[in-house]
C-alpha cells in the first residue's frame, strides 16, 4: 500500500551548476600548458649558394673536441666570445664568422659558440663543414 | 506624491542559461588546447641566452637527435641520409616550413653537420636549434 508522499520537490538544484562548471573550466585553463618551442634561429645557405669572400673579411671560430675556441688563431674562453667578437664587428662591420666545429665536438658547445655570436649582434653567421 | 507601479518589472539576470555558456567555454578551450602528439627521443637541451619563439606550431617540423646518435622525425628512427627524403616532402608540402631540432647538449657535431647538410640539399633551410632559457 502506497502510502502519501509528503515531499514532492523532487529537482536537482540547478544553481550550483555554473560553478561546477567554472572550477572544470578553472582546472583545464591551469592544467593545460601551452608549450612554446623556443631556440636559436638559424637561416642555412642554399644548396651550392657559394659565395666568395674575401680573406681579410672571415673570421675563423674554431671548436675543437674538448669545448676549446679558437677565434682568429687565438684561444678564447667561450663566456668571452661575445666580447671579443664584439669588439672586432665594430673594427669591421662587414665581418663574417665563419664557425667550424670538430666532429667530435659537442653540441652543447657549439650552441653555446652560436649564442654568444649572437649576443654580440653578429648577423653574418656561417657553418663550415667540419672535415 | 508617490505613484504606485502597477506592474512589477522582473530585473534579474537569468541564470538558467548561464551553465551552457561556461560549458561552451570550457568545450572551447578543451578543443583548441593541442597536447603534444609525440614525444619524441629522451634528450637534454642544451641551454642558450638569445632565444627566439617559433612564430606557430603548424609550420614547424621536429627532428629530435638523441646523444648516442638516434634521429627521430615524427616516432620514426631514421639514418643521416634519410632526412633528405622526408624534410623534401615537408618542405614542398608547406614552403613556410621551420625546422627545429632538438638535440641533446651531448650530441656530436659530426652528425649535426650531416644534418645540416641533408638539410640544405632538402632546401629546408629555416633551422632552430631547441634550447632552454639559460640563467647566468
Amino acid at each position: 500500500m502506497a502510502g502519501k508522499r509528503r515531499f514532492k520537490g523532487g529537482e536537482i538544484p540547478t544553481s550550483s551548476m555554473a560553478d561546477i562548471a567554472f572550477l572544470l573550466l578553472i582546472f583545464f585553463l591551469v592544467t593545460t600548458t601551452i608549450d612554446m618551442d623556443k631556440g636559436l634561429g638559424m637561416v642555412l645557405p642554399a644548396e651550392g649558394e657559394e659565395i666568395e669572400i674575401s680573406k681579410k673579411n672571415i673570421l675563423n671560430c674554431l671548436i675543437n673536441s674538448t669545448g676549446n675556441v679558437l677565434l682568429g688563431g687565438e684561444g678564447v674562453e667561450i663566456r668571452n666570445l661575445s666580447k671579443t667578437v664584439r669588439q672586432k664587428l665594430v673594427e669591421n662591420d662587414k665581418l663574417v664568422i665563419s664557425v667550424k666545429a670538430h666532429k667530435a665536438a659537442s653540441y652543447r658547445d657549439y650552441v653555446a659558440v652560436i649564442d654568444q655570436l649572437k649576443r654580440a649582434n653578429a648577423t653574418r653567421i656561417s657553418i663550415a663543414e667540419s672535415n | 506624491m508617490k505613484v504606485k507601479r502597477k506592474t512589477q518589472i522582473d530585473s534579474e539576470i537569468p541564470t538558467a542559461s548561464m551553465p551552457d555558456i561556461i560549458f561552451m567555454l570550457l568545450i572551447f578551450f578543451m578543443v583548441t588546447t593541442v597536447l603534444r602528439e609525440y614525444s619524441g627521443l629522451p634528450i637534454s637541451l642544451p641551454k642558450a641566452k638569445r632565444i627566439e619563439k617559433l612564430k606557430s606550431k603548424r609550420h614547424t617540423s621536429h627532428i629530435w637527435v638523441s646523444k648516442e646518435g638516434l634521429i627521430s622525425i615524427e616516432d620514426k628512427l631514421y639514418a643521416s641520409d634519410g632526412v633528405r627524403h622526408v624534410m623534401y616532402e615537408k618542405r614542398v608540402s608547406d614552403p613556410q616550413l621551420v625546422i627545429s631540432l632538438k638535440a641533446d647538449e651531448r650530441a656530436k657535431m659530426g652528425l649535426i653537420s650531416d644534418i645540416h647538410t641533408e638539410l640544405r640539399k632538402a632546401d629546408a633551410l629555416k633551422l632552430n636549434y631547441s634550447s632552454k632559457t639559460a640563467v647566468d
